[in-house]
């Protein structure tokens, strides 16, 4: 009990206060930059440790899907080679091994394997899988803004003035009136100034205090479903 | 030539993710997983060179002696991993714990001090003054406290705090649409990239080696 349990929660209280009361202390407090700096950087290191742990789950699942021939099991073989491949050559890179020198371009300004692969796989897939949203976004939409209500209405005309006023075609919509062409991008500019600087300040200010009282229940002790423990 | 291959690599690639346009297709699927993998590797990329080699593996091989502090991060990283060995699976937490919690302290302070008290303080504005009109500023005022209201459940919206929780909905749906609006042009500039992407660099690159 004490070890599963309860000293993960005493070092979640204890490390938790850390970056709060440092918060509050000044450097000139003894311990106090240097404790800082040091679990600072002891958590840059955890990070990149925890980051590749997901790596560890995706290739998990995939192999196990090739093992047992599900639907589909080709693409996970895809999706592994991509993985080793690119993987192989970041790490290769990091380590300064042969020609792969940087994750970016060698000194001589030609592309490093892995910048290679950067540039001509992992960019073009992911603007193309970003800009397909744009045609699903259009078709979702034409189905969510049927005009039902009142608010829909606001949400709607709000889309259209927006997204028309940062096209050409927005300037020569009022282009007939003097100083017309100036009149939507203004509008646009406004709507995204105050009223939407409005609702986003509230979302923003609704949703910190959430996350701040979350962070207060982790640190606690109260919420413990990030060690895999469900409340009764 | 490796640039003729690459830029061909990357139209054929783009082609197969847009081939989802028809309908779900092997050429889509492949397309797809790659990009899963290919991401996912290069994150290792990221994380191994700009985060493991300069914080620990570089010190730790220069100087062994004056850097072995740096063996409890190394031994928290890996004892994150135990959680695939069931017998030992619990060490982990304690790894998580320390994690999680440096970060939601660290998440704490940040949203309080960087979010909550310069978003308040910005819009307790002056009537008159400041970079907008006072209509703008009252519009502004009303515009958060509305949409505050409406996010506080501890009451029943009636009466009043329905009203007032009812024109906070209208400044959300403002606020949505207008992200929307946002989000389908940034949307539609990266297709506009994508089809400067094969109708000119290609065919730009391919004419020099011809």
């Amino acid at each position: 009990m004490f070890w599963k349990l309860r000293l993960p929660l005493m070092l979640t209280f204890i490390v938790g206060l850390v970056p709060i009361v440092t918060f509050f202390l000044t450097e000139r407090v003894w311990g106090v930059a240097f404790v800082r700096d040091r679990v600072e950087q002891y958590m840059v290191i955890i990070t990149g440790f925890a980051l590749l742990l997901g790596v560890v789950n995706v290739v998990q699942g995939n192999i196990r899907k090739i093992e047992r021939r599900k639907p589909g099991w080709p693409f996970a073989v895809s999706l592994l080679l991509g993985l080793f491949v690119m993987g192989a050559f970041g790490i290769l890179s990091a380590a300064r091994v042969g020609p792969f020198q940087s994750i970016l371009t060698a000194p001589d300004g030609s592309d490093t394997p892995f910048y290679w692969m950067t540039r001509h796989l992992f960019n073009p897939l992911q603007a193309a899988m970003f800009s397909l949203l744009a045609f699903y976004v259009a078709s979702a939409a034409f189905r969510a803004f049927r005009v039902r209500n009142v608010e829909a209405t606001i949400l709607l005309t709000a889309a259209f003035i927006v997204m028309l006023g940062r096209t050409p075609l927005g300037e020569y919509v009022f282009s007939w009136l003097p100083n017309g062409e100036t009149f939507l991008p203004w509008v646009t500019e406004w709507i995204m100034a105050v009223p939407n600087a409005a609702a986003q300040r509230g979302i923003i200010i609704g949703a910190a205090l959430g996350a701040a009282a979350l962070s207060l229940r982790v640190i606690l002790g109260i919420e413990r479903s990030y060690l895999g423990i469900r409340e009764k | 030539m490796s640039e003729l291959l690459g830029v061909w690599l990357g139209a054929f690639l783009t082609l197969c993710i847009f081939s989802f346009l028809y309908k779900d297709n092997p050429f889509f699927r492949f397309a797809e997983s790659l990009f899963a993998g290919v991401s996912l590797g290069y994150y290792i990329g990221i994380v191994s060179t700009n985060t493991l080699v300069p914080n620990m593996i570089r010190p730790l091989t220069a100087d062994f002696s004056g850097n072995a502090h740096l063996l409890i991060p190394l031994l928290l990283g890996l004892n994150l991993y135990t959680r695939y060995i069931p017998r030992i699976a619990w060490m982990a937490r304690l790894s998580l714990a320390v994690y999680i919690a440096y970060y939601v302290g660290i998440f704490m302070v940040q949203k309080l001090q960087g979010e909550v008290v310069p978003q308040v303080g910005k819009t307790i504005l002056h009537p008159i003054g400041g970079n907008f009109t006072p209509v703008d500023n009252l519009i502004m005022m009303v515009g958060v406290l509305s949409v505050l209201i409406y996010f506080y459940f501890s009451i029943e919206h009636k009466r009043a705090v329905g009203v007032v929780s009812r024109v906070g909905i209208w400044f959300l749906m403002l606020g949505f649409g207008a992200a929307f609006g946002y989000t389908v042009m940034g949307r539609i500039s990266l297709l506009i990239g994508r089809m400067n992407y094969l109708f000119i660099d290609v065919v730009q690159i391919t004419s020099q080696y011809l």
